[in-house]
């Protein structure tokens, strides 16, 4: 349209074309989501929050060490178990708390991608604001209820070498 | 006779009552009901036709509905605003200023008929007071500017005097050419005698200019240079708050109705029917044609940008000024030769 040669117009025209355009524009549906009546209409894989597989979660720290912003807060004790076939005792680490501090998260997902046991996933949900800024430290309960909008992960390409724990 | 129509019929509420007191009040709470709901609809119109014109929706929650109570709330909010007189203003004036804007517009609705027996008053006058009321309101617009000691106040307050002066020639020169042709100064004989032919259809071009001056009159955008915000803040009316303002906002609005009801009554036949729908009653049919010009000024702040102020003179001075003279030649030649 800009490229386009000027036409010589006559007196009025442009005012008449102003008056056709708004008209136009107010026959057509407003653009606006009612948002609290009418849910937007985001893309499955929006990056609305980050939310938490704990069973997946093996508390290496990965996550909170690789936070630019430390709003990762982790707790865990070790607890030893004797294998029942005999020999050393074996140690694990079970997670006590895992909490992220939404009013510090910048959403920048390094979380996301050094996860090294996918724990961490983009979930689309965002109504989560509270009046307080103390509650915007979600913990993991509310983070595991957010994985349940995560989508499975997208289908490998055609000819893509199959992951690792699924070839062995 | 002073409340006798010329051409029309008796008014409806003296065929009420015979009490010239009891005729008064009601007509005085029926104008005053007029000027306090259509107002608040066509500005609830705004809202909505400039939200659709931009692609929103505009208005959606007061009142559960579309937003219909949105006008209602902000009432209410404007009377629980602080009422602030700035300290170095002239206090009387600026309390004044509003009231001048607003009542002349109620004492125009007095003489506009909108049906062929509901008006007030069938003054042998009435376009010429309608125009000589509606031009009052300026000289609020201007105590305002003056009396608010802020310099964009009073550049905003001379902007609408200058733009007054400016428009109210085309103006009258319109409604004199229709006044010509319907030999009468009747509102109520002016509608009568447009009973075969509209007078938009002889006088097109002053139906124009007379809209465009009515833009101008009522500071409508194209021609709202005196309260150009990006400029002046909000003109004459910076300093007001509260009620007051509200006032003014209600002004311009009770300024759209009547001057859309004017131009209904002068050129597109009152409470005349459409051709062909004639069962219509009178009532439905103006009322009808005041939103419909409403709808053309709303449409027009959606659609044009705000001229430049000696944009704005000139476009009155050599465009429309000349142009209704030489209308008005050629309505007084066919008036004498045809």
């Amino acid at each position: 349209m800009a490229t386009a040669p000027q036409k010589t117009r006559g007196i009025g025209q442009g005012l008449l074309q102003g008056l056709s355009v708004t008209l136009k524009t107010m026959l057509k549906p407003a653009v606006t989501v009612q948002y609290p009546h009418v849910k937007p209409d985001l893309p499955a894989r929006t990056r609305g929050v980050i939310a938490l597989l704990e069973e997946n979660c093996t508390v290496c720290y990965k996550c909170s060490r690789e936070c630019p912003d430390w709003c990762i807060y982790i707790d865990a004790h070790k607890e030893t178990h004797e294998p029942a076939g005999g020999g050393r005792a074996r140690s694990a680490k079970v997670l006590d708390r895992f909490a992220i501090d939404y009013a510090l998260c910048m959403y920048c997902g390094i979380c996301v991608e050094v996860c090294p046991f996918d724990a961490l996933f983009w979930s689309p949900e965002f109504e989560y604001a509270e009046y307080d800024i103390d509650e915007m430290t979600h913990e993991k309960e509310r983070l595991g209820e957010w994985t349940y909008t995560v989508l499975p992960p997208p289908a490998l390409e055609e000819g893509a070498e199959a992951p690792e724990e699924q070839a062995s | 006779m002073i409340g006798q129509g010329l051409v029309g019929q008796e008014s409806f509420i003296d065929g009420l009552t015979s009490n010239f007191w009891l005729a008064l009040l009601i007509k005085t709470v029926l104008v005053l009901i007029f000027f306090l709901t259509v107002p608040l609809v066509v500005g609830y119109m705004e809202h909505k036709v400039l939200a659709h014109m931009q692609g929103r929706f505009g208005p959606m929650e007061a009142g559960r509905f579309h937003g219909w109570a949105q006008l209602v709330a902000d009432g209410v909010k404007f009377v629980q605003k602080e009422d602030v007189v700035p300290s170095a203003a002239d206090s009387t004036v600026f309390s004044l200023a509003p009231a001048v804007a607003l009542i002349p517009y109620i004492i125009t609705l007095v003489v506009l008929p909108i049906g062929a027996d509901l008006y007030a008053l069938d003054l042998d006058v009435g376009i010429f007071f309608v125009l000589a009321m509606s031009s009052i309101g300026v000289i609020g617009v201007l105590m305002a500017g003056w009396a608010s000691a802020n310099k964009f106040s009073l550049i905003g307050a001379l902007r609408a005097a200058a733009q007054l002066i400016a428009y109210e020639l085309p103006l009258v020169l319109a409604a004199a050419a229709v006044v010509m042709l319907a030999g009468t100064m009747s509102m109520v004989g002016i509608v009568e005698a447009q009973r075969d032919l509209w007078y938009v259809v002889p006088l097109f071009p002053m139906f124009i200019v007379f809209m465009i001056s009515t833009l101008a009159e009522l500071t409508r955008p194209p021609f709202d240079m005196p309260i150009a915000d990006s400029e002046i803040i909000y003109g004459a009316y910076t300093e007001y708050t509260g009620l007051k303002f509200a006032f003014f906002l209600l002004s311009e609005y009770g300024g759209i109705v009547v001057m859309s009801g004017v131009a209904a009554t002068l050129f597109l036949g009152g409470y005349l029917p459409l051709p062909g729908l004639s069962f219509v009653p009178g009532l439905f049919n103006s009322m009808g044609k005041i939103f419909a010009l409403s709808f053309i000024i709303i449409w027009f702040r959606a659609t044009y940008p705000r001229l430049r102020e000696d944009q704005l003179q000139r476009f009155a001075w050599i465009g429309l000024v000349p142009l209704t003279l030489l209308w008005i030649l050629g309505v007084g030649a066919l008036k004498v030769w045809v």
